[in-house]
């Protein structure tokens, strides 16, 4: 299987996400710069986390238009496997492949710390691997993560079974206290309705390497390879 | 014909802004007490050539719809005037 990490000017977290699925889970792994109008025949698409265009105008709102979104666009849509991290996942709402928007924080401050988070469902291609009463402990880090959608979209966001992450406690408690951003119903990550196409606010790349003292990471990037084979 | 368009995108009056939220606590705070409903958003201006107005309102339409706001949480107005 061959992953391919897209590199926005501003993208930050493109090394840890390529030496996470290198060097930690062994798999082919390239970089795809975004002028780049060829997915060099990869299987897995994967959006880092970081600063996109400086983060002008929204979160995201630039990069959604940079040359290789197109490519990523129709790869998504014929069923290719993308998923987003932090700015991924709000480039990935801005390109439309996944619902909802994420706005400022309801603090208004950027949140850099690790968090706990639970599947809403364990039959995705992310969230294979997890336990629903096992929560996960994932570091976060953004500005823009409060994610809202309208009662409609969520409805059948709800029926679809497209909420794949919740913010939790330790304990796996949905409560107001353990939600960071103000997000609504403490969603974390989404998918889209063909479950091809996931974001995340968390970055479990960030979490898979023994050394740093967190491996619960793995538990989201192994799913994905699992779900491949 | 060479036209300026002034946009205003703002947040979504259904959504919090917390940045209106916090500004107009401290306008109250400092004596302001009578202000209320504060909301911030962005106000963008661009020249544009066009035939003519009409044309000109046309693109700025869809330059808000497909960059410059996201419907999702945000609205647009605008204006344009002919610039010589």
């Amino acid at each position: 299987m061959k992953f391919g990490v897209i590199v926005f000017p501003g993208s930050n977290c493109d090394h840890d996400m390529i030496y996470s699925l290198g060097e930690i889970l062994r798999q082919e792994v390239v970089p795809l710069w975004h002028k780049e109008v060829d997915l060099k025949s990869c299987d897995i698409i994967a959006l880092p986390g970081g600063f996109s265009y400086g983060d002008y105008l929204r979160s995201g709102s630039i990069a959604r238009f940079s040359p290789i979104m197109d490519e990523v666009i129709n790869f998504a849509n014929k069923g290719g496997f993308v998923f987003g991290v932090c700015n991924g996942f709000q480039i990935l709402c801005e390109a439309g492949l996944l619902p909802g928007a994420l706005l400022h924080n309801v603090n208004q401050k950027f949140i850099c710390k690790n968090q706990y988070i639970k599947p809403e469902h364990t039959d995705t291609a992310m969230s294979l691997l997890a336990k629903s009463d096992e929560p996960l402990k994932i570091p976060i880090a953004h500005g823009e993560g409060r994610y809202f959608a309208t009662k409609e979209v969520l409805s059948e966001m709800i029926t679809n079974g497209q909420i794949v992450w919740r913010y939790c406690d330790a304990d796996g408690s949905l409560t107001e206290a353990s939600n960071p951003n103000g997000s609504i119903m403490n969603i974390a990550g989404v998918c889209n309705k063909n479950k091809n196409v996931f974001g995340m606010m968390p970055h479990p790349e960030r979490a898979t390497d023994p050394e740093l003292g967190n491996t619960d990471g793995k538990v989201i990037l192994e799913s994905i390879i699992k779900s491949f084979n | 014909m060479k036209f300026i368009a002034e946009i205003d995108v703002m947040p979504l009056k259904a959504l919090l802004d917390p940045q209106g939220k916090a500004v107009n606590r401290s306008m109250n705070n400092i004596g302001f007490d009578t202000v209320e409903n504060v909301r911030i958003g962005k106000h963008i201006s661009f020249t544009i050539e066009a035939e003519n107005k009409e044309k000109a309102e046309k693109l700025v339409d869809k330059a808000c719809s497909k960059i410059l706001s996201n419907p999702i949480m945000e609205g647009y107005s605008f204006t344009i005037k002919k610039i010589d």
